[in-house]
């Protein structure tokens, strides 16, 4: 093979690889649905779409705020744990009315996140080991506020929340869809964007040119607080019962997993809120379509690990480095 | 920065060079001190003030199961501190642990003790390589792939015994149960690999090499030094010693349990980093870890002692609060050194 015939095969490799980052996703999410149609038509039935939707919807919320985390160059691994704590906190308020309590489990939320933040922006401490030690401590806080037991939840309002539909479509979709656009348009129409995936490009770069890269930091980790803590008032209000000590278990691990099979790079300076919906869909349908046809959950686990595997390796950046 | 500590540089007038590294600041002896030594202190003091508060703590009954019950997933943490060692991290060990001990339960229960021996030993180095292999060959970052990998050996787990409804049991006389029998056998295995992991890291080319590795990777790959081999073969540690641990747990235990080591992953990152083992690698010892994981059994202990009707959702939270504070005091006290 002569050297240039060479070369140009390296470059048809880097460019099916790049275009593999860029629309892979939602190639394979086109297809995966497809697939699943051509098994079993009746996956098209609006209860199966809605039982999907309903699904999806906590997920792709903490989901959304990992991607932002993730475009600075971190991570969170504590948003499991915000979940189980605002699983435990939202029984304890709901007597108030569910408004307050879900501006406490939130702002609550919001407190994990500015911890694990400013640890991160504050001390650069690296984001894995901060927000791990979050991860084990506010869990184990959680269930000591709430005993031994999973509560019941009676509150009509939460159960509304968790169960109601709008347009025929549930009303944790429409918070899920309404919190992604949102975060489309700071990642891409606002100062904040800008700056949040420079820091994720380069920090040193970013301080020395003025950013505030402090504020910043903190500010992401305290938005991926946020959506955990209302993901959780969601994962309440569905399933009708609070148990901080298993709701959200592997959250984080399915959160980083749709952003990266959606083509953000875990090395930052970059967000895909597109590509993370796509992405949070994909993993759900592939749990559902293996579910569906009696495949045991043990191999669902294998083949989820082998996707994780593989979305990382083909978004990875290739460069001299 | 204050008089004080200016004192000892400013008095004897500077002979040679030779005498400059006499000369390191005491605010920065006093870090570095610190940071190595710091869990040593700790341990020291914490046990001297629960034996002097408590009449059970100094038992022989109580230590003992301190060290019987924990020794094997001390192992964790040994194959974590080289791994750290190394920049990486490894968090697939808690999965490991646990499909180590299905397998060699299954091992035992089928073939004997060799095969319960072996059988972990040989999916444990399997899995290790694979996943350094991905780390340093296809560049992935280590979190993620042993992430990936946390999830994979805990699904091949739950395909081996149906789904976790399979218990898979130690023929009551099978001679592998004598390898986690009473106090001593544990102690001296676990004594033994972490005497030999010290050497390893000390006094072999392997240890300098994934040291220096950790310190700067492009340096030591323009110095000529096997990177990627180097890497490889730290995840194949870890993975190993997790399944090793798992096997002998399961001898101790008489059974393959299928839902034990779910979080073990955190503990053992706990315990290199308190054992002063920094986690950006290139500095640390495997005698620090070893007082790092004694100290948090320790602690644990005395939390089941005085705080056991708040159950184990206590000890997660001192947990994660000991490890953010450590973690915090490490930053600072590194940054105190490169100050100066």
């Amino acid at each position: 093979m002569s050297a240039d015939a060479w070369a140009s095969s390296v470059r048809d490799r880097d460019r099916l690889l790049h275009l593999l980052q860029e629309y892979g996703v939602y190639a394979a999410l086109t297809l995966l649905f497809a697939v699943a149609v051509g098994l079993d038509t009746s996956f098209l039935s609006v209860s199966n779409v809605r039982i999907q939707l309903f699904q999806v919807a906590p997920t792709l919320l903490v989901a959304l705020g990992m991607a932002l985390v993730i475009g600075t160059e971190g991570i969170d691994l504590s948003v499991g744990a915000v979940i189980a704590l605002s699983a435990a906190i939202v029984p304890l308020y709901l007597g108030y009315g569910l408004p307050l309590a879900m501006a406490i489990a939130l702002l609550l939320g919001a407190v994990c996140g500015a911890v694990g933040g400013a640890m991160v922006a504050l001390t650069r401490i690296q984001p894995i080991v901060a927000t791990l030690s979050l991860m084990i401590g506010v869990r184990g806080l959680a269930e000591l506020f709430n005993g031994d037991s999973a509560k019941p939840v009676t509150d009509s309002a939460l159960l509304a929340l968790g169960s109601d539909s709008f347009a025929g479509v549930p009303l944790m979709a429409w918070i899920a869809a309404g919190c992604a656009l949102l975060a489309g348009l700071v990642v891409r129409r606002t100062t904040f964007g800008r700056q949040l995936v420079a820091i994720g490009d380069n920090r040193q770069a970013s301080r020395l040119s003025g950013l505030p890269v402090r504020r910043v930091l903190i500010a992401v980790y305290v938005l991926s607080g946020v959506l955990a803590a209302l993901a959780g008032v969601m994962i309440v209000g569905h399933g009708a019962e609070a148990d901080p000590a298993n709701q959200g278990l592997t959250m984080e691990l399915s959160a980083i997993t749709a952003v990266v099979v959606g083509g953000t790079p875990l090395s930052g300076g970059r967000v895909r809120v597109l590509g993370t919906v796509a992405g949070a869909h994909f993993m759900q349908l592939i749990a559902a379509v293996l579910t569906q046809h009696n495949v045991p959950a043990s191999y669902t686990q294998i083949i989820e690990a082998a996707i994780i595997c593989f979305a990382v390796y083909a978004s990875q950046e290739r460069g001299t480095r | 920065m204050s008089p004080t500590v200016l004192q000892p540089t400013a008095l004897p007038p500077d002979p040679s060079p030779a005498a400059a590294p006499d000369q390191v600041p005491l605010r920065e002896r006093v870090a570095s001190q610190l940071q190595r030594r710091g869990a040593l202190a700790v341990l020291v003091l914490v046990a001297a003030i629960a034996s002097a508060t408590s009449s059970t703590f100094p038992t022989w009954s109580n230590i003992s199961s301190i060290l019987g019950n924990n020794a094997f997933v001390w192992l964790l943490a040994l194959g974590m501190t080289f791994v750290i060692m190394t920049g990486g991290i490894d968090l697939s060990v808690g999965s490991m642990y646990a499909l180590g001990g299905v397998l060699a339960a299954y091992g035992a229960h089928t073939g004997g003790t060799w095969l319960a021996l072996l059988l972990p030993l040989a999916v444990g180095a399997a899995w290790g390589t694979l996943q350094g292999l991905l780390v340093a060959r296809a560049g992935m970052a280590p979190f993620i792939v042993t992430l990936a990998g946390l999830l994979g050996a805990r699904g091949l787990l739950q395909a081996l015994t149906n789904e976790g409804a399979t218990t898979y049991l130690v023929p009551a006389n099978s001679a592998f149960r004598s390898f986690g029998a009473g106090t001593w056998t544990p102690v001296v295995i676990v004594a033994a690999l972490f005497v030999a992991g010290s050497l390893l890291l000390t006094r072999t080319r392997f240890g300098a090499t994934l040291t220096a590795l950790g310190g700067n990777e492009n340096a030591t790959r323009l110095m000529g030094l096997p990177v990627a081999r180097t890497k490889t073969l730290v995840y194949l540690l870890s993975g190993t010693l997790a399944a090793t641990a798992g096997a002998l747990g399961s001898a101790r235990l008489g059974s393959g349990v299928t839902t034990i080591g779910v979080g073990y992953e955190l503990t053992a990152i706990a315990s290199v980093v308190i054992g002063g083992t920094l986690l950006t690698g290139g500095s640390g010892s495997i005698g620090g870890t070893l007082n790092g994981v004694l100290l948090l059994a320790v602690i644990h202990n005395l939390i089941d002692h005085y705080f056991s009707q708040y159950g184990s959702a206590f000890t997660d939270t001192v947990n994660g609060g000991f490890l953010a504070l450590v973690v915090l005091l490490q930053t600072l006290l590194s940054r105190t050194q490169q100050l100066s």
